[in-house]
């Protein structure tokens, strides 16, 4: 298992990366769905993986023996899944409002606020 | 002693639920926040007082002891910078009444403005990195909506951009904060800097300096991350804007502070030259870009940049003198900022526009806006006795002392063009005659003074604060120096924390 994510989550940030650079809306926001996947990813690997050991002290023991499974990284990466998920949402939303208002898709055509005025 | 800080946090919490419960009722609302402000710098200066007087304050949340639970902890950084966002949270109250019409309130602005207020003081609170983690999201997705807020097509664009790389710099972020977890299995930032110095250096941690690095660059807009900026902060109302340049930027500030200073404490020579080197950038490019415009609002937001690199500066440098002049620096900077966009709001609603060429006159027909604004604008390029003048003469001391000469000779250059955008939005917004032809079209824009007489008060407000600052830099050097010697020895910071006989 530890062998094989690191090169899922090499190419989950490669795969955002590519998507961010592209110059349609949808495929931004994909590009940042799949960026957030990575680095929940990140987190959950870097942490070490113990596999079918949950942290449980037995019933007769007065504290957990090793090896067993760091219960925080998860709670941490399940907070920021939803917190993800809040701002996905929020830029969904956005982006159909920008196509609505802006009538285009194309990022290289919203350049009004970075132009110098005269 | 502890319910100082739930006192603080609470204020503009509950603020924010109220003004939910008054969907309905504008003046309701506005009365919450304003009186949520005001209650906040009350609460916020007797924290202020405690921690001068007392020594850090902790809360352990819900009572687990650190490291296990989270920690809210008001040093001296912390409470100083509490006490600034409820003063800028104030001011803005005051000036909202005028410019925020109902259409915008129907949808939610105070309520918005309330919990961006209440992150913004989470995110200075927080003693773990995760927390503060989550403050930064919920900073963020409340700065999102209130810059849309109106849907006009320059806002929709703004966001777009504000978004997107805000996203970005998040899960940099949290990859940064996967390393650290993976190093020294805990978040809290007294054990982290506790456990950090004995992991065996294999590159990881500048790694996940780097990752921090990114994350609060993003935030601070520092060279080169800084683009989003002047594409965004131009675009909402100038209450917003206001807020948001007065706050945001200094959130991103104060974590680089914090982390750089206790997490990653002047270890790696490559993560000092590299805060060097982006602190003379940011700087530089940050003014020669404001040098460019012709917009007083883009002109505003290009100097946050370059002030962004004083304040870098001084961090990089490290010596205590250095870290009085970038703790004076963001003192001075919140205020001086906020007001310079509020009087850049004010004299659009006089003259109808805010692009400098087709305005003019403003001192002929207002010259106390006039003084008003020379004491922001000439405190910001750094006049005596004026507050910006002594922040960038004790950075610069602490520059000379440390022979960095390269870094003084462009915060001096950078002082100069400061003072030549200053003068130039002077000249064409005050003193040249407004353009006969102009006139006519921004006619059904413009109001007279007396209208608006409200948007004036937190702009004297603030401007007597400037001046408070500069004419008794004293006391408030004494503040500062006291705190960067708290920064300086985190030992104080990590035994408030975890206890007197807390080791490994």
């Amino acid at each position: 298992m530890e062998d094989i994510l690191p090169f899922l989550i090499g190419c989950l940030y490669a795969g955002g990366i590519y998507l961010i650079f592209h110059r349609s809306f949808v495929k931004l926001i994909i590009g940042l769905v799949i960026l957030g996947y990575a680095s929940n990813l990140l987190l959950f690997t870097i942490s070490r993986i113990t596999r079918a050991a949950p942290p449980l002290i037995p019933g007769d023991a007065t504290q957990l023996t090793e090896p067993f499974a760091d219960p925080l990284p998860q709670a941490l990466i399940l907070t920021a899944i939803v917190i993800g998920f809040g701002l996905q949402a929020f830029a969904i939303v956005l982006i159909k409002v920008g196509y609505k208002t802006l009538e285009t898709d194309d990022l290289d055509d919203i350049t009004s606020t970075d132009k110098l005025e005269n | 002693m502890e319910n100082h800080i739930l006192i603080v946090l609470l204020i503009p919490l509950v603020a924010g639920i109220l003004s939910l419960f008054c969907w309905g009722n504008k003046k309701l609302q506005q009365y919450i926040f304003l009186g949520g402000t005001l209650s906040m710098t009350v609460a916020a200066g007797f924290l202020l007082e405690r921690v001068v007087n007392g020594g850090i304050i902790v809360l352990q949340s819900a009572g687990w002891e650190a490291p296990f639970g989270i920690s809210l902890v008001a040093d001296l950084f912390s409470s100083i910078m509490v006490l600034l966002t409820a003063i800028i949270g104030f001011a803005v109250a005051i000036y909202s009444l005028i410019e925020i019409d109902s259409h915008k309130i129907r949808f939610g602005f105070y309520p918005l403005m309330n919990f961006l207020v209440f992150s913004v003081c989470g995110a200075f609170l927080t003693g773990d990195v995760f927390n503060l983690y989550v403050w930064f999201e919920m900073m963020l997705i409340s700065s999102f909506v209130l810059m849309v807020l109106g849907n006009e097509k320059a806002q929709v664009e703004g966001t777009i951009k504000y978004v997107t790389i805000n996203i970005v710099a998040s899960t940099f972020f949290l990859a940064g904060i996967g390393v650290l977890y993976g190093l020294t299995g805990t978040l809290n930032m007294a054990d982290l800097a506790v456990r950090l110095p004995s992991v065996p250096d294999d590159g990881l941690k500048d790694l996940a300096a780097i990752f921090f690095f990114i994350a609060f660059g993003v935030k601070a807009a520092v060279f080169p991350l800084f683009n989003w900026l002047p594409a965004s902060y131009h675009t909402p109302p100038i209450t917003v804007s206001a807020i948001f340049a007065g706050l945001l930027t200094k959130v991103g500030v104060y974590t680089f502070i914090r982390f750089f200073t206790m997490i990653f404490n002047h270890e790696s020579v490559f993560i000092d030259n590299l805060l060097l080197y982006t602190a003379a950038a940011t700087m530089f490019f940050g003014v020669l870009g404001a040098a460019a415009q012709i917009d007083f609002r883009k002109i505003l937001s290009f100097h946050i940049i370059s002030q962004i690199g004083y304040m870098i500066m001084g961090l990089a440098i490290g010596t205590k003198l250095a870290l009085t002049g970038a703790i004076f620096y963001i003192i001075h900077h919140i205020i001086v900022k906020s007001n310079l966009f509020l009087i850049a709001g004010v004299v659009n609603r006089l003259k109808g526009n805010f692009n400098l060429k087709k305005i003019g006159g403003v001192y002929g027909k207002y010259p106390f806006l006039a003084i008003l604004f020379i004491i922001s604008a000439f405190s910001l390029a750094g006049f005596p006795p004026l507050s910006g003048f002594w922040a960038k003469f004790i950075v610069i001391k602490a520059g000379l002392e440390t022979n960095d000469y390269f870094i003084v000779i462009v915060a001096l250059v950078v002082g100069f063009l400061t003072l030549y955008s200053m003068t130039k939005i002077w000249n064409e917004a005050f003193w040249k005659k407004m353009p006969e032809t102009q006139a006519k079209e921004n006619q059904p824009k413009a109001v007279s003074l007396s209208a608006i007489k409200p948007m004036m008060l937190p702009v004297i407000m603030l401007a007597g604060i400037t001046l408070f600052i500069g004419l008794f830099g004293q006391s408030v050097y004494e503040l500062a120096s006291s705190t960067s010697e708290q920064l300086l020895n985190p030992k104080m910071y990590i035994e408030a924390v975890l206890g007197i006989d807390y080791n490994l």
